[in-house]
C-alpha cells in the first residue's frame, strides 16, 4: 500500500508543479501584469498606460529577467510566505487568506459534522431493501434536493426563514460578531445538496452490496439480519462514500464562492469572487493556487482511505 | 404445527409437486414445475441438466430464497418431516446454514472480501451454537484441517483474495460443514475451476459424504460428476424432471429420450473421431415463457409422435407401471420401513408416453464420421516461441507445426499459455523471440494492422465466449457481409448478400436470423454465426479458442459436428485450444499439452491417451468426469495447485504437483524431451522404461 | 432520436444566436421544431414507459423544450417591455392578466420565465456537445490507443480536474472575456475531463471484448473500431451521464449569470431573474418574484436527473 501512495504522492506533486507553472505563466502574461501596473501606478486602465512607463515600472519591480528565473522567484517568496499584496486592501495576500480560509474552515465543518452522519445513514436505509417505500422516499427526496441548484435554494431559503418566519438574519455579514444563527443559511444550502449526492451514491453502493453473492452466502448461513447489515454489508458499502466524502472538499471550495456571495460571508470563496471582479491579480492567483493545493490534499486522503478500506489495495 | 411421530425415520427432504414462479413485468412465468424428491439420510442425489432448467431454483427454494421476483406457486417442501414453507423467519434462520447448508458456484464471489477467511468461518458455530470465539476458532481449524488446508493459521487471518480458486471453495465448503449439516446443497461447486482443482474438490465431497453421512443434493450439468459423486439422480428438462432413478440405471439403461439424446452428445475420452460421431439434439431448449404443450422435450424429440406426445402434461411413471408421485408423495410415514426405503432407491421413473415403444437398447444411429483426407503440406511452424509479459514466461520455447486439413489441438489449463499463442498468432500481440511461419510468411513479429488483406483472410479466429463474440449494436448479416467486403470475396450488394447465405446455410442456419441482432440469438447459434465469420474468406488456417466451452452439452455437440464438417470439406487447418480432453479427443488428429507456457507432450491423438503418458497428461486424463458406466478410470493423486505462472518452479514446471517426482533432478534441472515415435515427444526426467510401463487411465468394460 | 434533437435544436439556436439578424422572419424558423418536440416527448414516453421516474423526467423536460420553441406563438406579453412595476400575481393593469405579477422594472415575469427557458436550453446543450465532443473524443483515442498519448491526455485531465469547479470557471471567464462562446469553453474544461475518464473506463472495458478482437483480426482501421464498433456499446452509461451532465451544466450556467459572470442583460434569463429579484425581494411581500424563475430552474434540472436516473435504473434491470 504504501508504493501506491508514494505513487500518488509524486503524481500529486507532478500535478501541483504543473498547475503552479501554469497559474505562473496565466498571472504573469502582459494582460494581468498591465492591471497591477495600473493598480500600482495610478491611471483608469490598461488602456491608458503608455508602454514607456509600462516598461519602467517592469524593470523597477525587476520582473525584466528569464521567464524561469522570475518562475523560480515566484516560488521562493510562496517558500518564504509571502503571497504578495492585495491591491484592493493594501494587506499581505497571507493575512488575507488566513482570515477567509479560517472562516469557510468553520462552514465546512458544520457542514461536515451535520453531513456525514445524516447523509450515511438515509443512504444505507434506503439501499437496505431496494425498492421499499423507504427506498422511494429517500430517493426522490435526495433526487430533488440535488437538482435544486444553489442560487434557487439560497433565495428560497432566505425567503422563507428569513423574510417568511424571521428566524435567522438574511445575510451572514456577521458585523456584530460571529453568531451561529448568522450562519444557519449558508449552512442548509450547502447541505441540501450534498447530503442528497451522498445520500444518492451511498444508496447506490448499498443496493449493489445488498444484491452481491457474499450477502447471500451471509444469508444462508443463517446469519441475523443485523449480523449482515452491520458486518458483512456496511464495510463493504461505505468504501466509496467514504472516498466520495474526503472528495467533497473539492466540490465545497465551488460551492462556498455561490454560498458566500450570496450570504455575504466573509469567507474564501467570496474573496476569490471580490479579488475577480477587481482584478486583484496576486489573490486571485494566490487564492487559485491554495484552492489547487486544497483539492489535490483531499483527493490523496481519499487514495489513502479508499487503500485503508478495501483490503484488496492494502495488501497488495 | 406438529411433529412427525419419529423424525429420525423421515426422509431428510422432500419436495411435493414444488412449483417455482417468477413474476416480471411480462407476467409470471414457471422454472420449475410438479418436482418431486426424496432424499434419504446419508444420500447423495444429482440434479443434472442444462442451463436454465431450473435446477439452481429447486436449490433456492429449498433454501426459501427466490429473491424478490422468485415465488413458491405450489407444493410443499419438507425438511426432516416439517415444511420449510410454514417456517417462521427466526426458525429459518435457525435452519439455514445450520441444518441446511449450501455450496456455491463461484467461491470468490460467495466470500465477503473485506472480511478475514477466519471471521467468516467463527461466526457460523458462534451464531448457531453459541460457541465462544475461542471454541469457535479451535473448531473452523479443526474443520480446515478436515477440507485437507495444512496452513490453517495463515489461512484464518488470509482475506479471499489472497488465496486461490480451489482453496476458497474448500472455505466455503468447510464454512458449510462447520454446523453439522444434515442437508448440504451444492451448486454446481466446480465449475469455475480448473479441471486438476475440480478432481480435487469432487474427492473431498466424496470423502465427505461417506464419512459423516450429510445428504446431499448436488446440482450440476455435468453428468460424469454426478455419477462420481451421487448415488440417485434427477435429469431436468425444461423446468421437469424428466427421468429419476439410480445413476447406473439412468447412464447405463435410460428411458428417457433426453436423457439418451444427452449421453450421445456427450464426448467420451475412450472413443474418437473416427470411432463414434456425436449425436446432438436438435433445436434448443425451450425458453419458459414459450413451453410446448404436452412434453416439453417434444420439439427436439427423435421418437415425437404428433398428435399424441403434444396433447396434454405428461406424467412422471414409474417404470413398474405405478405414477411416481404415488409412489413417495403421500407414503405413509408410520409405514416407512427397510423396504420402502429399498423401493425409493430402486424407483426408476420417466416423464415419457413411449416408454415402451422406444428401442432403448438399438446401437447408437450414428456411422462413424467419414475419414479425415491425408493431412498435407505443413501450414503452419512454430519454432522456439517465447513470450514474455514483464516477469510472466507465458509461452516458454514452444515448437510443434500443423499442415492442411489435420486438425491440432492445444490443450492445458488455465495460466498455460495457450491463449497468449492464439494472440501471437493472430498478430494482437508481438512475439518476444522465435519464429511462426504461416504458408512460409513470418508472423511472429507482423502486428495484424501490418498484416496483407490475404494473409488476415487466410488466418482467422473463432472465439470462445459467444455472449461476447459478435458485436451487439449490430444485425448478425451486417456483421458477416462486413468480413466479405473486407476480404474483398464479393464487393457488388446482391452478390455480398448471396454470399451472407450461403454462410448461414453452411452453418445450418435459417437465412431470416440474418436481419436479428445477437441478444436475439441463443449462445449455439451466436457460436455459429462465430463459426461463418471466420469461414467467410477461405482461411487456410482457423484457430478456435474454447468454441464450445460456454455451451450447453446437446448444443455442444452440434457445433463441434458443424466445424469438423466444414473443414473437411475446405481442408482447413484447425487449431483448437481446449481445456476439455473428451472435446479434444472427438476432433483432434494431434495434441499438444501444455502447462504453465511449455509443451509437456505432443503426438497423435491416440498416442497422447494411452501410455506411455507425461505425468500431467495422466493427471489430466484421470480428472476428466466420465458418465458412462461402462469406462472405469484410475485415480491418479495429484498435488496442490497450479503455480503462479509469474514466478514458475525451477527444473520442470510441473514438479511441484508431479507425484514421481525425482527430488534434487525434476527440481532443478528442465527435463530433457523422449521421442516415442515419429512426433510423439514427452518431456520427463522419468526412465524410458518407466513411462512405457504405465498403465492406462481408462479401462472399458464391454459388458 | 438524435435527429429529432438536432431539428429541436438548430433552429433554437439559430433563433437565439441570430434572432436579431433575421428580423420579422425569426420565429418561422422555430415552427419546424414545435412538431419536434412533440413527436420527440410520444417516442421517449413510448419507449421508457415502464420507468415512472423517466417519464417524469421527459415531461419536465419537453414541456421547457416545448415553451422554449413556442414561446414567440403564445399570447404572452413582451418580456422585456416595461409596464408596471412590483404588480403582485394575478393583479391587472391596462386590461392585462399577470398570473405572476411584474418585476421591479414592470416587466412581466410569467412571460419572462418562459422565454427564459430558450437562452438556458440553447447554451446548457451546446455546451454539454462540445464538452462531449472533446472529452469524448479524448476517452475514446485513449481507451482504445492506450501508451503515450494515454498518458498525457489522463495527466492533462487531472490537472484540469484539480481545480475546484467554480475556481476554474471564474479564471478562464477572468482571462478569456465574459461571453456565451467563452462559457462553452469554462464548461468543456471543466466537464471534458470528467467526460474523458468515463469514456475511457467504458473503451478498456469493451476494448478486451471479443467482438473487438474480432475485428482487429480482419484488420479494420482503429477509427472505424471506435467509431462503428466500441461507440456503439458504450452508448447506454453515456446517454446517462450526458442527462446528469446537461443538469450540471444548466446550474453551472444560470449560477455564473447570477454570479454577473455569464451571459449579459437584457435578455430574459432565470439565472438574471433570481439575481435581480434577490437583489429586491428583501421584502417578504415582494418574495413572489424569485419563486418562478428558482422554480423553472429547479424543474428543468429535475427533469433531466430523473431522465438519467430512469435510464440508470432500466439498464441495471436488464
Amino acid at each position: 500500500m504504501s508504493k501506491l501512495l508514494i505513487r500518488r504522492l509524486l503524481q500529486m506533486a507532478l500535478i501541483m508543479l504543473c498547475v503552479s507553472l501554469l497559474l505562473f505563466s496565466i498571472f504573469d502574461s502582459d494582460q494581468f501584469r498591465k492591471k497591477v501596473a495600473v493598480a500600482e501606478l495610478g491611471g483608469f486602465g490598461a488602456s491608458t498606460l503608455s508602454e514607456g512607463d509600462y516598461h519602467a515600472w517592469i524593470a523597477r519591480k525587476g520582473l525584466d529577467v528569464p521567464f524561469l528565473t522570475r518562475y523560480r522567484h515566484w516560488l521562493e517568496h510562496i517558500a518564504e510566505g509571502d503571497l504578495g499584496q492585495s491591491l484592493e486592501k493594501d494587506i499581505a495576500v497571507s493575512t488575507l487568506l488566513k482570515e477567509s480560509l479560517a472562516n469557510s474552515a468553520i462552514l465546512a465543518f458544520f457542514v461536515l459534522l451535520i453531513m456525514v452522519p445524516l447523509s450515511l445513514t438515509l443512504g444505507v436505509l434506503a439501499g437496505m431493501k431496494e425498492g421499499s417505500a423507504l427506498d422511494r422516499n429517500i430517493s426522490f427526496l435526495a433526487i430533488v434536493t440535488t437538482s435544486i441548484p444553489q442560487i434557487a435554494t439560497a433565495v428560497i431559503l432566505t425567503v422563507v426563514l428569513a423574510l417568511g418566519l424571521g428566524w435567522v438574519p438574511a445575510k451572514s455579514v456577521m458585523t456584530q460578531g460571529w453568531s451561529f444563527r448568522a450562519l444557519v443559511l449558508p449552512l442548509l444550502t450547502l447541505l441540501l445538496y450534498d447530503v442528497g449526492y451522498i445520500v444518492r451514491m451511498t444508496r447506490a453502493a448499498m443496493v449493489e452490496v445488498m444484491a452481491s453473492q457474499y450477502i447471500r452466502t451471509a444469508v444462508l448461513k443463517g446469519l441475523p439480519y443485523r449480523r449482515i447489515i452491520w458486518k458483512h454489508a456496511l464495510r463493504n458499502a461505505l468504501t466509496v462514500p467514504a472516498t466520495l466524502i474526503f472528495l467533497e472538499l473539492n466540490g465545497l471550495l465551488s460551492q462556498v464562492v455561490v454560498v458566500e456571495v450570496f450570504f455575504q460571508y466573509a469567507g474564501f470563496g467570496r474573496m476569490l469572487f471580490d479579488a475577480a471582479n477587481f482584478g486583484d491579480v496576486q489573490v486571485l492567483q494566490a487564492a487559485t493556487l491554495v484552492a489547487v493545493a486544497v483539492a489535490v490534499l483531499s483527493q490523496l486522503l481519499s487514495d489513502a482511505a479508499y487503500a485503508f478500506l478495501n483490503p484488496r489495495v492494502r495488501l497488495n | 404445527m406438529s411433529f412427525p411421530p419419529n423424525i429420525d425415520a423421515a426422509p431428510i427432504l422432500e419436495c411435493r409437486h414444488l412449483s417455482v414462479c417468477y413474476d416480471s413485468r411480462a407476467g409470471s412465468v414457471p422454472a420449475v414445475v410438479d418436482f418431486n424428491l426424496t432424499l434419504e439420510r446419508g444420500e447423495a442425489h444429482g440434479l443434472v441438466g442444462e442451463s436454465g432448467c431450473g435446477k439452481s431454483t429447486i436449490a433456492l427454494a429449498i433454501m426459501r430464497h427466490l429473491g424478490r421476483s422468485g415465488r413458491i406457486a405450489g407444493g410443499q417442501i419438507l425438511f426432516q418431516g416439517r415444511d420449510i414453507l410454514a417456517m417462521s423467519a427466526e426458525e429459518l434462520r435457525r435452519t439455514r446454514g445450520a441444518a441446511i447448508a449450501m455450496v456455491y458456484q463461484e467461491p470468490m464471489a460467495s466470500l465477503n472480501p473485506s472480511m478475514t477467511v477466519g471471521e467468516q468461518l467463527v461466526e457460523v458455530p458462534m451464531f448457531h451454537d453459541g460457541c465462544t470465539r475461542p471454541e469457535a476458532q479451535t473448531r473452523a481449524r479443526t474443520m480446515l484441517e478436515r477440507v485437507h488446508m495444512t496452513d490453517g493459521e495463515r489461512i484464518m487471518r488470509a482475506y479471499p483474495h489472497q488465496i486461490s480458486g480451489g482453496q476458497q471453495q474448500r472455505i466455503v465448503i468447510a464454512m458449510a460443514l462447520l454446523s453439522h449439516p444434515r442437508l448440504l446443497l451444492l451448486d454446481e461447486p466446480t465449475t469455475a475451476l480448473d479441471v486438476t482443482v475440480e478432481a480435487g474438490i469432487v474427492d473431498l465431497i466424496r470423502e465427505i459424504s461417506a464419512e459423516l453421512g450429510t445428504s446431499m443434493l448436488y446440482i450440476s450439468h455435468n453428468l460424469g460428476l454426478v455419477r462420481a459423486i451421487c448415488d440417485r439422480i434427477t435429469v431436468m428438462y425444461a423446468g421437469e424432471a424428466v427421468e429419476v432413478g439410480v445413476v447406473s440405471r439412468v447412464f447405463g439403461a435410460m428411458r428417457h429420450p433426453y436423457t439418451l439424446g444427452l449421453i450421445a452428445s456427450m464426448p467420451v475420452p475412450t472413443a474418437d473421431k473416427t470411432s463414434r460421431r456425436l449425436e446432438p439434439i436438435p433445436g434448443q431448449p425451450p425458453t419458459p415463457r414459450d413451453r410446448p404443450p404436452g412434453c416439453g422435450f417434444g420439439p427436439r424429440c427423435a421418437y415425437f409422435v404428433p398428435g399424441r406426445c403434444d396433447q396434454e402434461t405428461v406424467p412422471l411413471r414409474d417404470l413398474g407401471g405405478t405414477e411416481g408421485e404415488g409412489l413417495r408423495g403421500d407414503h405413509d410415514l408410520a409405514a416407512h420401513d427397510l423396504a420402502a426405503h429399498d423401493l425409493a432407491l430402486r424407483l426408476h421413473a420417466s416423464r415419457c408416453l413411449r416408454i415402451a415403444e422406444i428401442p432403448w437398447n438399438a446401437p447408437p444411429m450414428s456411422t462413424p464420421a467419414p475419414a479425415s483426407p491425408p493431412a498435407g503440406e505443413v501450414v503452419l511452424a512454430v519454432e522456439h516461441l517465447v513470450k514474455r509479459y514483464h516477469k510472466v514466461q507465458a509461452n516458454d520455447a514452444l515448437t510443434f507445426d500443423a499442415r492442411r486439413g489435420e486438425t491440432v489441438a492445444i490443450v492445458g489449463e488455465s495460466g498455460c499459455g495457450k491463449s497468449t499463442l492464439a494472440r501471437i498468432l493472430m498478430g494482437l500481440t508481438p512475439a518476444t523471440s522465435g519464429s511462426v511461419r504461416f504458408r512460409s510468411l513470418e508472423l511472429s513479429r507482423l502486428p495484424v494492422t501490418r498484416r496483407s488483406t490475404k494473409t488476415l483472410r487466410g488466418l482467422q479466429m473463432i472465439f470462445q465466449n459467444p455472449f461476447d463474440t459478435l458485436n451487439p449494436s449490430h444485425t448478425v448479416g451486417w456483421q458477416i457481409a462486413r468480413v466479405i467486403r473486407k476480404f474483398g470475396v464479393e464487393r457488388e450488394e446482391p452478390r455480398v448478400g448471396a454470399r451472407v447465405r450461403e454462410l448461414l446455410d453452411l452453418v445450418r442456419l435459417p437465412h431470416e436470423i440474418a436481419g436479428r441482432r445477437p441478444r436475439q440469438l441463443s449462445g449455439g447459434q451466436k457460436q455459429r454465426i462465430g463459426v461463418a465469420r471466420a469461414f467467410a474468406g477461405n482461411p487456410a488456417l482457423v484457430v478456435a479458442d474454447e468454441p464450445v466451452s460456454a455451451l450447453d452439452v446437446s448444443v455442444q455437440a452440434a457445433v463441434i459436428d458443424l466445424l469438423m464438417d466444414i473443414q473437411r470439406r475446405h481442408g482447413t487447418t484447425l487449431l483448437f485450444i481446449s481445456h476439455d480432453l473428451s472435446v479434444v479427443r472427438h476432433l483432434a488428429d494431434r495434441i499438444i499439452v501444455m502447462y504453465l507456457g511449455q509443451i509437456m507432450e505432443q503426438g497423435r491423438t491416440l498416442e497422447v491417451f494411452a501410455p506411455p503418458y507425461h505425468p500431467y497428461t495422466e493427471a489430466l486424463l484421470a480428472a476428466v468426469p466420465i458418465a458412462d458406466p461402462r469406462i472405469s478410470k484410475r485415480a491418479v493423486l495429484l498435488k496442490g495447485e497450479i503455480p503462479s505462472a509469474s514466478s514458475p518452479p525451477l527444473g520442470c514446471r510441473f514438479s511441484t504437483r508431479c507425484s514421481y517426482r525425482i527430488a534434487g533432478t525434476c527440481d532443478t534441472r528442465a527435463p530433457p524431451v523422449q521421442e516415442f515415435s515419429a512426433g510423439h515427444r514427452v518431456a520427463c526426467h522419468l526412465p524410458r522404461e518407466q513411462l512405457l510401463a504405465m498403465r492406462p487411465v481408462f479401462e472399458e468394460t464391454t459388458t | 432520436m438524435i435527429s429529432l434533437l438536432a431539428l429541436i435544436w438548430s433552429p433554437l439556436l439559430a433563433y437565439v444566436m441570430f434572432g436579431p439578424a433575421l428580423g420579422t422572419a425569426a420565429p418561422y424558423v422555430l415552427l419546424p421544431a414545435i412538431p419536434s418536440v412533440i413527436v420527440l416527448y410520444v417516442m421517449a414516453v413510448r419507449r421508457w414507459r415502464e420507468s415512472g421516474v423517466a417519464v417524469l423526467g421527459v415531461t419536465l423536460v419537453c414541456f421547457w423544450l416545448l415553451m422554449a420553441v413556442s414561446a414567440p406563438y403564445l399570447p404572452l406579453h413582451d418580456p422585456d417591455k416595461p409596464i408596471l412595476p412590483l404588480m403582485l400575481p394575478g393583479s391587472i393593469a391596462h386590461g392585462m392578466r399577470f398570473l405572476l405579477g411584474t418585476d421591479m422594472r414592470g416587466r412581466d415575469i410569467l412571460s419572462r420565465t418562459l422565454w427564459g427557458s430558450q437562452r438556458i436550453l440553447v447554451w446548457g446543450i451546446t455546451a454539454t456537445s462540445v464538452a462531449y465532443a472533446v472529452g469524448g473524443a479524448c476517452g475514446l483515442i485513449g481507451g482504445y490507443l492506450g501508451g503515450w498519448w494515454d498518458e498525457m491526455m489522463s495527466f492533462a485531465a487531472n490537472v484540469l480536474l484539480s481545480f475546484p469547479v467554480m475556481v476554474l470557471f471564474i479564471l478562464v471567464l477572468n482571462l478569456l472575456g465574459q461571453s456565451g462562446f467563452n462559457i462553452i469553453i469554462a464548461v468543456t474544461c471543466s466537464s471534458a475531463p470528467v467526460i474523458m475518464r468515463i469514456v475511457r473506463g467504458l473503451t478498456l472495458e469493451a476494448r478486451s471484448r471479443d467482438y473487438i478482437q474480432a475485428a482487429q483480426t480482419r484488420g479494420e482501421h482503429p477509427l472505424w473500431i471506435m467509431l462503428v464498433e466500441l461507440l456503439p456499446n458504450v452508448r447506454g452509461p453515456i446517454i446517462v451521464d450526458s442527462c446528469l451532465r446537461l443538469g450540471y451544466t444548466t446550474a453551472a450556467i444560470t449560477t455564473l449569470t447570477f454570479l454577473g459572470l455569464g451571459l449579459q442583460p437584457p435578455d430574459p434569463d432565470w439565472g438574471l431573474m433570481i439575481k435581480e429579484a434577490a437583489s429586491t425581494a428583501v421584502l417578504w411581500k415582494y418574495s413572489y418574484m424569485v419563486i418562478a424563475p428558482a422554480l423553472a430552474l429547479s424543474s428543468l434540472i429535475l427533469g433531466f436527473n430523473l431522465i438519467a436516473d430512469g435510464l440508470r435504473e432500466m439498464s441495471l434491470r436488464d
